[in-house]
């Protein structure tokens, strides 16, 4: 079983052959168009398309390559082709396009390729602008696009939105053929275990799927013994939360699109950016990349020095030696030379950008937050954050995190933060905080449930310990803040005495500083260590309900074979880098693999971002 | 060609009148799909035969398409007669209409695929790998899966081959019942895209009071309708069934976010005053009256603003030019804005602060956090100072500060104050090892050593006289107190 034992973790399938099958399946489409055209590609894939081919792929007949919502230049070709995601805004777009085009009596072409696939509503759009027949339509189905050796990403960031805010479960779909397609290629998975209705969902649609194909890959050895799914509202504290560990903090701040982060002139210290892939193949992010932020400067400093003294073996060589250097060794110190400057620079800049944001006063409130002590405190904190018009994203953030952890803010609180949002970052947020209600991000406690402002107000007067009984006492009064009653529960709030080694972590509480076990990642441990939820009742319950664990008896279920060390987590919604490591810590310590399939990454100001309305 | 393209047209809105169907006809991206289907189900009775089959192409040769339906039919699926007559049907008007579309799927290139010719490599690679079987399962089904002329798909059925990505005609649910379990039946499956495609065919055949009345049993459909007309921009439609289901304030936010996509000022506003009257609670309403007011007022001063700065009169605007224009601004930048450029005027005029602050009742702590921080931006200390300078009762001043002093330090240095300001702010922070921080880091020098004196820290106060100046008078004071012999040192 997954944790028996303390061994090495089995090394991570190759998930390459994913991107050559969609590069293949792409040339494949595009060669359905012979000769010359134009190709528009949607904003969106272009960097998912820049991990698995490179122009010269794309510029096979391709004669102009445009980005979806430019116009067409006049001496464009005769065919166009269109690479997009299924929205009904592109479909407007192409319509548009094709209806110009037979005003001024042109004739052309026209091919639209959806990616992942098509919906039935982009086909009525089509033939509702009368332009259907006039376009053919075809499907990509690149579903997977592996973003380092165990990380798969669906670049699908508005499933969030689409899933969580609007109900809809179009892409409930693309995530079953996905399973679907690893299923084929790593599986069979022996076990498969899930919480939220989003993954319950999924797993029924897939297991569908799998009973039409059945009988392929029967007593093959797999390469992935067991699946996790989870929603993404099974945890959303975590996910809002502040990235302290080095990925999640240069995600945080600078954006890591598709893997890959542009590295301004602040960090480059020249006058141009620097693209930087991130990932294992990196030699020097791979070692830092979990690490918290405050053990990045010393292990920084340590592979200066080690380069320095390297570089300076050069001295007192003789012309061999110096050949066999030049040859050999000085590629190679040049490379890991521009990594480690980057990654410094890297470094210098967040420090300066979380220095002008108060960032340590900023973790102290989430901490309490987490804790659920001096909320009032924290109360004002937000407030003069939103006041002094600090971030409108950041102010958000803090607030639904309040609230979450909360259950809900006392109607005066959010009677008061509401108003002075609107009037420090605009009337027209109204509409965010709408959305926001609607998810369940940012609430109002019902009148009768504002326990938790006398509790907050009790806590500060007697010592954490009895301010623990008493929230006890307090559950068992009123139906108020799960997220305490499950932090409770599962023990999501280390007590350590003294200081928390963050360089010699004990557990997953280190990508929170020492402060806070990501709930996601908690439930996933303890899920594997039982073989299932049982025991879990009262922390399922709190999460309502909604669990699975499905074993396929048709699958050999050999002990031995390293796959049942290999676990594929899902998350429906997103997944973060913090809790990407926390759990590549517990896969080390537990000699396990945790391989991740995310709709796409995110982070909270993603999450923010897909509450806000935008023009249309 | 015009002529085909009426034709085309003609034809196109024939077939959308006779019925919806998923299956409209010409669909190649099906065609293509049953030709791949139809291959790979062949591969045995077509086997080396691929030359002949590769001049033969889709549009050149119409009897393709009913050939291959034959021969679909020979491969041993059950073929019913409506779904051989559409076929046949697509052949020939297509075939007519569509020459160019249809062309470009061609037969041959499809079996070109099979026989490896150099130009379709990746095609080849991708049929040929073993892959084809385990990596891409939509291209290999077994056989029970291609009776696909079957017309009498249960509703489950239609979902699950829509699901699939399947044509599949919806004409036969007529009957309400019918319609219902197909849409109950789309949302046990799971699949948005399904549910959607069944919303669609129900909305166009059913009276929308029916429609919303049965979906209001039906909450998940219901998300997905109401989705779908927010992404299309069926406003009208999403109002009406938003009020169908009581759901009034959502009615009101719908509407009011229509202001998003006015551009013109002018007729934003007049938008907005539209808004006032929505069914929002009484506490959005508020909001909504402000956020009218505000344009309201942002009109009015930007359009004298722009005149004073044409005209180039005014000081303040030539000395600093605005940035950017004050219109959508929220509420706490157009108080900066009029902090700015407007401090002292009288509070009759619609750009004064205090106007301002009274119309919105702005918070005193948020008015004089947004007045110090324009304030300081102009460095005019003098202002500064007295936002700080609060009189008791008694007629004595004291320094109040809405938020902690050290961040009103930190916005003066921000602006460049110099030392004496500075210092006197520095001097109030409250924690000792804060104000000791700021004094140090913005060579406070006289509140450092006061500091220090009042810690009674002798070896600290002795170890400052290295920063200061020789000879200054820092130096001097830090002397006299060192030489003080009433102070009790702690060290």
């Amino acid at each position: 079983m997954a944790f028996a034992g303390r061994r090495d973790a089995p090394e991570p399938p190759d998930f390459g052959i994913l991107k050559r099958l969609a590069r293949d399946q792409l040339v494949y489409l595009l060669e359905q168009l012979p000769g010359k055209k134009d190709l528009f590609i949607e904003a969106d894939l272009m960097s998912p398309l820049d991990r698995i081919a490179n122009v010269s792929i794309l510029k096979h007949d391709v004669d102009k390559l445009y980005k979806v919502e430019t116009r067409p230049a006049p001496g464009a070709s005769d065919q166009f082709c269109f690479l997009v995601r299924p929205r009904v805004r592109t479909m407007r777009f192409i319509a548009d396009i094709v209806n110009a085009d037979k005003m001024s009596g042109r004739s052309r072409k026209y091919k639209i390729i959806f990616s992942p696939q098509k919906f039935y509503a982009c086909e009525m759009v089509l033939e509702e602008e009368g332009v259907f027949g006039d376009v053919t339509c075809d499907e990509w189905s690149f579903y997977l696009l592996p973003l380092d050796e165990d990380i798969i990403s669906m670049e699908l960031p508005e499933f969030f939105r689409d899933y969580f805010l609007e109900g809809d479960h179009r892409w409930i779909n693309p995530v079953a053929r996905a399973l679907q397609l690893l299923n084929s290629l790593y599986g069979p998975f022996g076990k498969a275990y899930g919480i939220g209705r989003c993954a319950k969902m999924s797993h029924e649609l897939w297991r569908d799927l799998e009973e039409e194909s059945e009988g392929e890959g029967q007593g093959r050895k797999p390469e992935i013994g067991h699946v996790f799914l989870m929603d993404r509202d099974v945890d959303y504290v975590t996910a809002l939360c502040s990235q302290v560990v080095y990925e999640g903090l240069v995600d945080d701040t600078f954006r890591i699109k598709c893997g890959s982060v542009d590295f301004g002139p602040d960090v480059t210290s020249s006058d141009r950016s620097i693209k930087v892939l991130l990932n294992a193949q990196d030699k020097v992010f791979s070692q830092i990349r979990n690490e918290h932020f405050s053990s990045v400067f010393g292990f920084l400093s340590q592979k200066s020095r080690n380069l320095q003294a390297q570089y300076d073996r050069r001295r007192g060589m003789d012309i061999k030696q110096m050949k066999d250097f030049v040859s050999q060794e000085l590629k190679g110190l040049k490379q890991e030379h521009r990594l480690l400057s980057l990654h410094i620079g890297a470094c210098e800049s967040i420090m300066k950008k979380k220095t002008k944001q108060d960032f340590q006063e900023t973790i102290k409130a989430e901490h309490s937050l987490l804790e659920g002590f001096d909320i009032r405190e924290s109360t004002s904190f937000i407030e003069e954050h939103i006041d002094r018009q600090v971030s409108p994203i950041e102010s958000l953030r803090l607030m639904c995190l309040l609230s979450i952890t909360e259950n809900g803010l006392i109607p005066k609180d959010y009677r008061s933060l509401k108003t002075q949002y609107l009037q420090s970052y605009g009337p027209e947020h109204l509409l965010t905080f709408h959305n926001l209600k609607r998810i369940g991000l940012l609430t109002e406690q019902a009148a009768g449930e504002t326990l938790t402002a006398v509790e907050s107000k009790v806590s500060k007067l007697v010592t954490d310990r009895a301010a623990g009984k008493i929230t006890d006492a307090f559950n068992s009064l009123a139906r108020k803040s799960n997220f305490r009653a499950i932090s409770k529960k599962l023990g999501l709030i280390p007590r350590v005495e003294g200081e928390y080694d963050l360089k010699m972590p004990r557990d997953m509480a280190y990508v929170f500083g020492g402060a806070y076990v990501p709930l996601s990642c908690k439930i996933i441990e303890q899920v594997l260590e039982r073989r299932g939820w049982q025991g879990l009742e009262e922390v399922v319950r709190l999460l309502n309900g909604n669990e699975f664990s499905v074993s396929d008896s048709t699958v050999e279920d050999n002990p031995a074979w390293e796959s049942q060390r290999v676990i594929l987590t899902v998350f429906l919604g997103g997944c973060t880098f913090s809790e990407i490591a926390a759990l590549r810590f517990l896969g080390k310590e537990r000699g396990c693999k945790f391989i991740f399939l995310t709709t796409a990454i995110t982070n909270s100001a993603r999450m923010m971002e897909a509450m806000i309305e935008a023009r249309a | 060609m015009n002529r085909a393209r009426a034709d085309e047209e003609e034809y196109w809105h024939s077939s959308k009148f006779r019925a919806f169907t998923f299956d409209d006809e010409d669909d190649e991206l099906s065609q293509l799909k049953e030709s791949k289907r139809a291959v790979n189900s062949l591969r045995d009775i077509v086997d080396d035969d691929d030359d002949d089959l590769e001049r033969v192409s889709w549009s050149g040769e119409p009897v393709g398409s009913i050939s291959w339906s034959i021969k679909e039919t020979a491969s041993g699926s059950t073929s019913s007669l409506e779904g051989r007559d559409s076929s046949l049907q697509k052949g020939s008007s297509s075939y007519a209409a569509l020459p160019k579309q249809v062309s470009s799927y061609s037969l041959s290139s499809l079996f070109k695929g099979r026989n490896k010719l150099p130009s379709f490599q990746s095609l080849s690679d991708a049929l040929t790998d073993t892959g084809v079987k385990n990596y891409a399962p939509e291209l290999r089904r077994p056989k029970a899966e291609y009776k696909d002329y079957s017309s009498d798909w249960s509703p489950k059925d239609t979902v699950r081959r829509m699901q699939r990505g399947k044509v599949c005609s919806l004409e036969r649910f007529r009957s309400l019942q019918d319609k219902l379990v197909l849409l109950d039946e789309a949302v046990a499956g799971h699949d948005g895209n399904v549910i959607t495609a069944v919303l669609i065919f129900l909305k166009r055949t059913l009276r929308r009071e029916i429609l919303f009345r049965e979906l209001e049993v039906r909450q998940v459909a219901l998300c997905h309708l109401i989705h779908f007309l927010r992404e299309t921009g069926e406003q009208k439609l999403l109002l009406d069934l938003l009020r169908f289901l009581d759901r009034t304030e959502e009615v009101a936010l719908s509407q009011y976010r229509e202001h998003l996509n006015i551009q013109d000022v002018e007729k934003r506003r007049e938008f907005l005053k539209g808004c006032i009257g929505l069914p929002f609670s009484a506490e959005d309403t508020s909001h909504i009256q402000d956020h009218y007011t505000l344009l309201e007022r942002q009109i009015i001063i930007e359009a004298n603003d722009r005149h004073l700065e044409m005209a180039g009169q005014s000081e303040l605007f030539r000395k600093y030019p605005r940035k950017a224009s004050i219109l959508n601004m929220p509420l706490v930048t157009t108080l900066f804005y009029s902090c700015f450029y407007h401090y002292t005027e009288a509070e009759g005029t619609f750009s004064s602060p205090t106007n301002l602050k009274k119309t919105f009742k702005i918070p005193d702590k948020q008015y004089v956090l947004t007045a110090l921080a324009a304030r300081a931006k102009l460095r005019a200390w003098d202002d500064v100072d007295a936002l700080l300078t609060t009189k008791n009762w008694l007629g004595y001043t004291k320094k109040k500060a809405p938020i902690g002093f050290h961040r009103v330090v930190e916005m003066l240095q921000r602006n460049n104050a110099p030392v004496q300001v500075l210092q006197e702010y520095v001097r109030l922070v409250e924690d000792v090892e804060t104000r000791l921080n700021l004094a140090t880091k913005y060579k406070c020098h006289d509140v450092v050593i006061e500091t220090y004196r009042d810690l009674k820290d002798r070896i600290q106060l002795t170890a400052y006289k290295s920063k200061v100046e020789r000879g200054s008078a820092e130096e001097e004071k830090i002397n006299s107190i060192l030489n003080n012999m009433q102070i009790r040192w702690k060290n």
